[in-house]
């Protein structure tokens, strides 16, 4: 729990991380070329630049494999929105690339782990990324006919026996339910389904972090 | 080798100048008296603060115990504000703003509407200007305070001080109220602060933007004006600033005033022939750039642009690496992740406002930092475009107008808060 009242002079840090500043300076596949459509199989664009944020992902995809061989990026943003979507290109294609199934499970947590942290009021930022990512894999999925693996934003299930979204926290958190309980009280997610306890509190701290500050 | 350090952001503040610094050097040791005590020491210490007194109010044009001095320019600003209104709360509920004010200004008003005042927030025209015409019609008598800053602190955009003080005089007649009140912190290094000739009441002056120390500002108030304390205690400066006076601080805040009045003709012209080359070299040399504030009628030390498609913390993070120092406008720079309130008054889509550079030249800059800076600039922005999937036309100011025209349909953060509440 944060205290309510923070020193900024000695509280968390205002400086980015060595690797987030590495991979602002020196950004991993990049799109530096405009494409032609035939070169990719799948792109996605999220964010707007009213907002401050916008990616687009470019993907290329193995379909035997079922695999993502290629992430190409271009991020209009602060430096953290640049890092976290070069760092989620190298997490996507290491390993001769990722299973989609696998990438659509990434989580901003995970690449703000990879990237060593962020400070707190610049998470939001890299929240994007997984969903520009998600929007280039349902292009994927609509180009190829696989219209039943579409995922749509903010349906992402959270409580299958309460059917709770990701959507369904983000409402209930702008709604002003700001503690595990209050969120419970008014969604009931995971009362039958525990498990789900962590990734719902996760969700919490981010969006409250994101519309409260 | 050390990395070229080269600063462009003295409206954020200034190098305390070695004059200064002598100036204030003995009363941290050997000048230590309380100017409260009778001995020796103490008078000393009292005396220094009388030197000060008389180096500002003759700057300001005014008699030096219209003067006092605060912890700060916010400082003085909450004082002239919520004093002004706690004084005459008996006499009316009105206070006039423009939408450019410093937080020092915005806050202490916007906190007094919660209990009740009404403050009026004049809208302001895409050159930044505020028209007298709109503080003449909000004016009624119920109005206590009206407070324009001289020249915001975003884009240096110098107001009509002394059009807006004839307004206000001939609607009080001779009645004391409403008071006009200035916040001269960000002009005063190259504007007029001449009282008498800006026909003000109230003027709130910082130390740290004219090449003297921080943690020093302080309020002109004219003879006569009535203003409650916002800090109370050993009664200090005329009951209405209780605590000991910094007096090293306040020393050092006198010779700085005198210092920047000796050089502000010459200085002027020299940082605005600077400021020119800059804003003319980056015009050249990056295509898509917009001018934020006023073409002419501003300080001669601001450039303050946008640059369409990249975002200005990266900007300044690249510019960083190069060892320049500006300032950003940018969500993602501020503590509330909102873009400029400043920019957005002036009418600018948020498109253009999380891409604006804040440039401010000081006393120090020379012409060899201006050239560095056109050196890397124009690169450090194609680099950044390239990163960028945006595409932004300078026309689209018009169409992009409505906040709310969003791709994908996802309202800004900043947005939601608001919408919410």
């Amino acid at each position: 729990m944060k205290p309510d009242i923070i020193n900024q002079n000695i509280g968390g840090s205002w400086a980015y991380s060595a690797e987030v500043r590495n991979h602002f300076f020196s950004p991993q596949n990049l799109l530096w070329e405009n494409p032609s459509e035939a070169d990719y199989d799948a792109e996605g664009m999220v964010g707007s630049p009213a907002c401050g944020d916008v990616m687009r992902v470019w993907l290329k995809i193995d379909p035997k494999r079922d695999t993502i061989t290629d992430f190409k990026w271009r991020t209009f943003g602060c430096a953290s929105a640049i890092a976290a979507t070069s760092m989620l290109s190298v997490m996507v294609t290491e390993k001769q690339g990722m299973k989609i199934d696998e990438a659509l499970t990434i989580t901003p947590q995970d690449i703000i782990a990879r990237l060593d942290g962020l400070p707190d009021r610049k998470i939001h930022c890299s929240v994007l990324g997984d969903k520009a990512l998600r929007a280039a894999i349902n292009h994927w999925f609509k180009k190829t006919d696989q219209l039943s693996r579409i995922i749509v934003d903010g349906k992402k299930l959270i409580d299958p026996n309460t059917k709770v979204t990701e959507a369904d926290i983000e409402e209930a958190v702008l709604e002003g339910a700001l503690t595990l309980e209050a969120v419970q009280k008014r969604t009931k997610v995971g009362i039958g389904y525990p498990q789900c306890l962590p990734v719902v509190e996760e969700l919490i701290r981010f969006y409250k972090e994101k519309y409260f500050g | 080798m050390k990395k070229r350090q080269v600063y462009f952001d003295n409206a954020s503040t200034t190098p305390l100048h070695p004059r200064v610094l002598r100036a204030m050097m003995p009363y941290f040791t050997r000048d230590y008296g309380n100017p409260s005590n009778l001995y020796e020491i103490g008078r000393d210490a009292k005396k220094a603060i009388a030197v000060a007194l008389e180096q500002i109010s003759t700057a300001l044009h005014c008699h030096p115990d219209e003067f006092i001095f605060t912890g700060s320019a916010t400082e003085a600003d909450n004082l002239a504000i919520a004093g002004a209104v706690r004084a005459h709360k008996s006499e009316g509920n009105q206070i006039i703003i423009s939408a450019l004010e410093h937080k020092g200004i915005m806050a202490v008003a916007e906190a007094l509407e919660k209990k009740g005042f009404e403050v009026i927030k004049l809208p302001v025209g895409q050159d930044g200007l505020v028209n007298p015409e709109e503080v003449k019609k909000n004016l009624n008598d119920k109005t206590i305070i009206v407070s324009i800053t001289m020249a915001d602190s975003e884009t240096g955009t110098l107001q009509p001080i002394s059009e807006i003080s004839s307004l206000i005089k001939s609607f009080r007649k001779d009645k004391p109220l409403p008071y006009f009140h200035t916040d001269a912190s960000q002009a005063t290094a190259y504007a007029e602060i001449n009282v008498e000739k800006l026909g003000i009441d109230l003027l709130t002056l910082s130390a740290h933007k004219l090449r003297g120390p921080k943690g020093i500002g302080g309020l002109y108030i004219r003879h006569g004006g009535k203003l409650e304390p916002i800090i109370y205690g050993g009664g200090q400066q005329g009951k209405l600033r209780s605590g000991t006076e910094n007096v090293p601080a306040i020393v050092g805040f006198g010779e700085a005033v005198e210092l920047n009045e000796e050089y502000k003709k010459k200085g002027s012209a020299r940082v605005k022939k600077l400021r020119d080359a800059l804003q003319k070299g980056i015009f050249k040399s990056v295509p898509k750039v917009v001018l934020n504030g006023h073409p002419t009628k501003r300080l001669p030390n601001f450039l303050n642009i946008s640059i369409l498609d990249v975002e200005g913390e990266s900007l300044l993070l690249e510019l960083d690496e190069r060892g320049i120092m500006i300032n950003t406008g940018s969500a993602c720079n501020s503590e509330s992740l909102e873009p400029s309130y400043v920019l957005m008054a002036l009418g600018n889509p948020y498109e253009f406002i999380h891409g604006s550079v804040r440039f401010t030249l000081g006393a120090e800059t020379t012409r060899s930092e201006v050239n560095y800076v056109l050196k890397y600039l124009p690169a450090i922005v194609e680099r950044l475009r390239k990163i960028s999937p945006l595409n932004l036309s300078l026309d689209e100011k018009k169409t992009m107008s409505d906040p709310r025209a969003f791709i994908g349909g996802q309202t800004p953060h900043f947005l939601r808060k608001k919408i919410k509440k």
